[in-house]
């Protein structure tokens, strides 16, 4: 993870020394900071590098032999990578639901923890650009898509749009992070005028890294599937249920393990957006659904085929059912006050929610769209242990990221760390 | 005042137990990477300095185009053991292509499929080919009735019979998908790939309604004899592993004046292909006076394959 460092923040009290001096010193201390943990630190750390590297020996693999090791096939083009990769653009994009409280409704409560929302999005990010990439059958000549170097064929490859709006998303992020945190540890309060802008562009860019994703599907005329104008806002319905059911249960982690001290009322908050989306994301998911099966014909084939098979083939029915069911349930829980005040059932209501759109976002939108293929030929599709090991590696290097920036914002944001007085608690 | 301020590179500071363990596990962890990731040591093998940093087809010079197939037939001896030829015929001015198949004669032999296979340079496992043939039951269109798996004797009772390949669309969605502008359409009508600059997405793949992109999943096998040494860089030459190919109208064969190879090797005269633009062509005869029909017209895609009845 690098930070922007930002080039001239107005003000610069002289004998605090020099951004060049101090930068590298925010730099230095961050490494210290990602470092420095007990035991149950080491150990998680120790396990997702583990799962992680499995993850890239099983990539390299991949590269060498081809994509022959993976399920895929010319009727299933696109499997779990591109399936995670959905589904991790939508965790990305629903961080904002703390950056809009947090900033456009001054929220105190909800202001002084952002930042998790926007790690968060950092993550989830880099987690996004490494699903495209594992997926490419030549990913030795990925600087065919860099602007000037390449031929970037903007804009009419809604792919291209894709990775505009998900680096810049990255970019802003990295920014907003980087100056708050760099700021604060040099022990001065934030201006503005250095990070509000980027916030309120944020805001915007959030939407439209999960429309420009489904704009990816839902453009393609020969894919029935996908090629429905309620792909964009299922996409933000869900994924604002999946991104604050991942900070919810982030929070509930750092206090109950790191002890950290968040109030309850960013919690509560989150649980009331999620009341209201996690319905929107039923009705929409229930709208699609009517529209189909009411209709028939033989565009409806592809959600026989998720939710009831076809002809004999059923590999996606399980997961779509189990899919439906924990959406449901989670649904349910959001709704009942008595369930949201244990903290135990809403974190499992979070994690059946989270899991529930996983499979219905990820899997469950991206596999019926190739069965049966546009020549209506049957070719089922699961992942192979490739793909699963892949994909393991590239959460376990998600979450370290997440763990790690984290292990640096907290401290910092809580006043802990500051330029000058650091280390000092030690000596 | 601490130690820090006047230290300007802590990193050179004092030592600590704590600090020593985390730099033995980052170098250990360094080291697990290393292994990790040591397969792509056998890329190199595979994959040459010039390959690499090769620029896109459209903005070779003739030197660089002469330097390119130089490499690629030494590559061909080194890795198929083939003496093969690799060029590049350009579109005709004045020729935009056709192709036409008879439905009412096509008898399903197969002899199409395999003919492409040949020609162009397929993968012998997985027997791999541009063109699949559909037997399908008379009364239907729906391709969700339809089988390319059939092994039994042809023509059979009560079916007729569909040949699919590319049907290298006027309005091509695979063309617009392209993020890097590897496919692209010909002047003739022909949509190509430059096999050397596909990064391997397959949104292509995605995008076309008419199946008829195949993936390099692996690098083609085929034995040294079975090679076709009559290669175009924007046809059959063996593709790598990793890209995306189509069919390409034979531009090798069909540029030159010839036929291409799936239609010299069918045996019922089902297939017409020429020049759509010349008055006095047999597909241009064929288009004015049968009943010619194309697959999922109303997708817009507008397919210069067509197909047509007696």
């Amino acid at each position: 993870m690098s930070h922007h460092q930002p080039s001239a923040a107005p003000g610069a009290p002289a004998d605090k020394g020099s951004h060049w001096a101090n930068y590298p010193r925010f730099l230095w201390r961050s490494l210290v900071m990602a470092t420095d943990g007990g035991l149950p630190f080491y150990a998680w750390m120790t396990f997702l590098t583990a799962v992680a590297l499995v993850g890239a020996n099983a990539w390299a693999l991949q590269v060498v032999d081809g994509m022959i090791h993976t399920n895929m096939t010319d009727h299933v083009s696109w499997g779990i990578y591109i399936a995670n990769f959905t589904f991790m653009v939508g965790v990305a994009a629903g961080g904002v639901m703390m950056v809009i409280p947090g900033y456009l409704y001054r929220d105190k409560d909800m202001h002084d923890v952002v930042i998790l929302g926007e790690l968060l999005a950092i993550a989830a990010i880099v987690m996004c650009l490494l699903f495209v990439t594992v997926d490419l059958g030549r990913p030795d000549r990925f600087w065919h898509l860099i602007p000037g170097l390449g031929r970037f064929n903007f804009p009419i490859s809604m792919l291209t749009w894709d990775v505009i709006v998900l680096n810049g998303y990255l970019l802003l992020n990295l920014h907003i992070c980087g100056y708050l945190l760099y700021i604060r540890y040099l022990g001065r309060t934030p201006n503005p005028r250095w990070y509000v802008p980027f916030v309120m562009i944020s805001i915007v860019w959030a939407i439209s890294i999960h429309t420009v994703t489904a704009f990816l599907y839902s453009g393609l005329g020969g894919r029935p599937f996908w090629n429905t104008a309620l792909l964009a806002p299922r996409f933000l319905a869900s994924a604002f249920v999946a991104g604050p059911a991942f900070l919810i249960v982030t929070m509930f982690v750092l206090r109950r393990l790191a002890r950290v001290d968040i109030p309850d009322r960013p919690i509560q908050l989150l649980v009331q957006i999620v009341r209201v989306t996690v319905l929107i994301n039923l009705l929409m998911l229930g709208s699609e659904l009517f529209t189909e099966f009411y209709t028939g014909g033989s565009h409806t084939t592809h959600a026989t085929y998720l939710f009831f098979g076809l002809h004999g083939h059923n590999a996606l029915v399980p997961w779509m059912w189990t899919a439906v069911a924990l959406n449901v349930v989670s649904a349910a829980l959001f709704l009942l006050p008595a369930a949201m005040r244990n903290m135990w059932l809403l974190c499992a209501a979070c994690v059946l929610a989270f899991v529930g759109i996983w499979i219905e976002k990820g899997m469950g939108l991206i596999i019926p769209g190739f069965v049966p293929s546009t020549l209506h030929e049957l070719v089922e599709y699961l992942p192979s242990s490739i793909e699963w090991r892949v994909s393991a590696g590239i959460w376990a290097f998600g979450l370290m990221i997440y763990t790690v920036s984290l292990k640096i914002a907290i401290p910092i944001m809580r006043g802990d760390v500051v330029l000058g007085r650091d280390g000092s608690r030690k000596k | 005042m601490s130690d820090e301020r006047t230290i300007s590179l802590p990193v050179l500071g004092q030592i600590d137990r704590r600090t020593a363990v985390k730099g033995i596990g980052a170098t250990l962890g360094l080291g697990a990477f290393g292994v990790a990731i040591s397969p792509l040591a056998r890329m190199r093998e595979q994959l040459s300095a010039e390959e690499l940093m090769q620029k896109h087809y459209k903005e070779l010079t003739p030197e660089d185009k002469e330097a390119v197939f130089a490499r690629l037939e030494r590559e061909a001896k080194d890795q198929y053991g083939a003496d093969v030829s690799i060029h590049d015929p350009q579109p005709i001015p004045g020729v935009r292509f056709g192709y036409a198949i008879n439905l009412s004669v096509c008898n399903g032999n197969g002899k199409c499929v395999e003919a492409c296979h040949k020609e162009n340079n397929h993968d012998r496992d997985t027997n791999q080919s541009y063109i699949r043939v559909f037997e399908m039951p008379k009364g239907t269109t729906d391709f969700e009735h339809g089988n390319t798996t059939y092994t039994h004797d042809v023509p059979r009772e009560g079916h007729y019979y569909l040949p699919v390949q590319c049907f290298q669309c006027e309005n091509p969605p695979c063309v617009d998908v392209c993020p890097v502008e590897a496919t692209w359409q010909e002047d003739d009508g022909i949509v190509v790939v430059d096999y050397n600059w596909c990064i391997g997405c397959r949104y292509c793949q995605a995008a076309c309604p008419y199946h008829a992109r195949r993936f390099n999943w692996k690098k083609p096998t085929i034995p040294a004899e079975e090679v076709n040494p009559d290669q175009g860089y924007l046809s059959n030459r063996v593709r790598p592993q990793g890209v995306v190919e189509k069919c390409h109208f034979c531009l090798h064969r069909t540029r030159e004046g010839r036929m291409p190879a799936c239609l010299e090797a069918c045996p019922t005269g089902a297939r017409i292909f020429g020049n759509m633009l010349d008055p006095d062509s047999e597909i241009r005869w064929v288009l004015k006076n049968k009943r010619v029909f194309v697959l999922k017209e109303e997708l817009g895609a507008r397919p210069t394959l067509f197909y047509f009845f007696d």
